[in-house]
């Protein structure tokens, strides 16, 4: 084994503070950059129409809502979720801006891989695809509707309904926060890891071990590109789950 | 597999001489190990069937990919948990 040491897990996601004395780290820059960049697009886009074709910022935002809305929308809640579109937009636009910096250089770590960003848009879901249950059934009505879903044989719901209450409002956050969050993170290690490995063996003492360093070389490559793909598809999959959740609790199962 | 084994050995070197560390590598990479066979398995047979209803009725394709993705991210919770559960071993 070669000499290589892999550093601190803190070493790797503490982030020293930007400024003396003011609480705001690497971390806290992603996120103000992420609704930045996310509010000129959209403040750009809904200047007055120059020309008939949509160009620039507003071709952008054209193209990422109608992502949302036949995406994500129509395929999960139906024509009456479309106004839930600026919510779910501001999700997947905040979520994929913070995933993004993972492969940036000079960022180098997505925000969301320290779990107070994943847990507090998860807690945020929680909240509103709740409140949306209670809107449309009424408090007793959607907690009915989620303990004694319809169409289960009576005796079953000394077990459907204990099943039910966990899954609903314990499992769905924390599997939230934790598929957005440990998404990251592991991609984040891993491409510390073979970064690390070809360092090490591009520096290696043994001449014989330099060529060697191209294969984790290569990887390291193809991972950055997959985290390219990963940091879409985590947005995607968060908005679709919200999506989902919230229309379960809008319009429930008969 | 290799970061994976990677990431083992450097914990269990930090402190090579307590059996203790050595165990809690040891768990830490059996952790993950077993966490990952399930949901291979089950993301394996999802996407599996999902292509083959997507090469049947291809005008079909759009609805089945928005719920393939819907049981991925399912079944790949419990992957993830087992990788939380191995980062708390390791590192925590």
């Amino acid at each position: 084994m070669l000499a290589l040491e892999f550093p601190e897990i803190n070493s790797l996601l503490v982030w020293k503070n930007l400024f003396d004395g003011v609480g705001f780290n690497k971390i806290a820059l992603i996120a103000v950059l992420a609704t930045t960049i996310s509010s000129l697009l959209f403040f750009f886009a809904t200047r007055k129409a120059t020309s008939d074709a949509p160009r620039g910022a507003r071709n952008l935002a054209e193209v990422i809502v109608d992502f949302i809305e036949d995406g994500v929308i129509m395929q999960t809640m139906g024509k009456e979720g479309l106004a839930w579109t600026p919510f779910l937009l501001t999700m997947f636009l905040f979520i994929y801006l913070c995933n993004v910096p993972g492969i940036i250089p000079f960022f180098q770590m997505p925000a969301t891989a320290r779990m107070a960003v994943p847990m507090f848009l998860a807690g945020l879901v929680w909240v509103v695809f709740n409140a949306t249950g209670i809107k449309h059934q009424g408090p007793v009505g959607y907690l009915k509707s989620v303990l004694f879903p319809p169409g289960v044989p009576k005796a079953l719901y000394i077990l459907v309904t204990p099943i039910e209450l966990i899954s609903t409002f314990l499992v769905r956050p924390f599997s939230l926060a934790v598929r957005l969050f440990a998404n990251m993170l592991a991609g984040h290690i891993l491409l510390v890891t073979f970064a690390l490995l070809s360092e090490a063996l591009f520096q290696a003492k043994d001449k014989a071990l330099i060529p060697v360093g191209i294969l984790p070389f290569i990887m390291l490559v193809f991972l950055t590109s997959f985290e390219v793909l990963v940091a879409f598809l985590q947005a995607y999959i968060f908005a679709m789950l919200t999506a989902v959740y919230i229309g379960g609790a809008a319009h429930p199962e008969h | 597999m290799e970061a994976i084994s990677m990431l083992v050995s450097a914990a269990a070197e930090k402190d090579p001489n307590t059996t203790g560390s050595g165990l809690t590598a040891l768990g830490a990479g059996l952790a993950y190990g077993f966490a990952a066979i399930g949901p291979a398995l089950g993301i394996g047979n999802l996407v599996g069937k999902s292509v083959e209803a997507m090469a049947r009725q291809p005008e079909a394709a759009g609805m089945v990919r928005t719920t393939m993705f819907l049981g991925i991210a399912f079944t790949e919770a419990l992957a993830l948990i087992g990788f939380v559960v191995f980062i708390l071993l390791k590192f925590a």
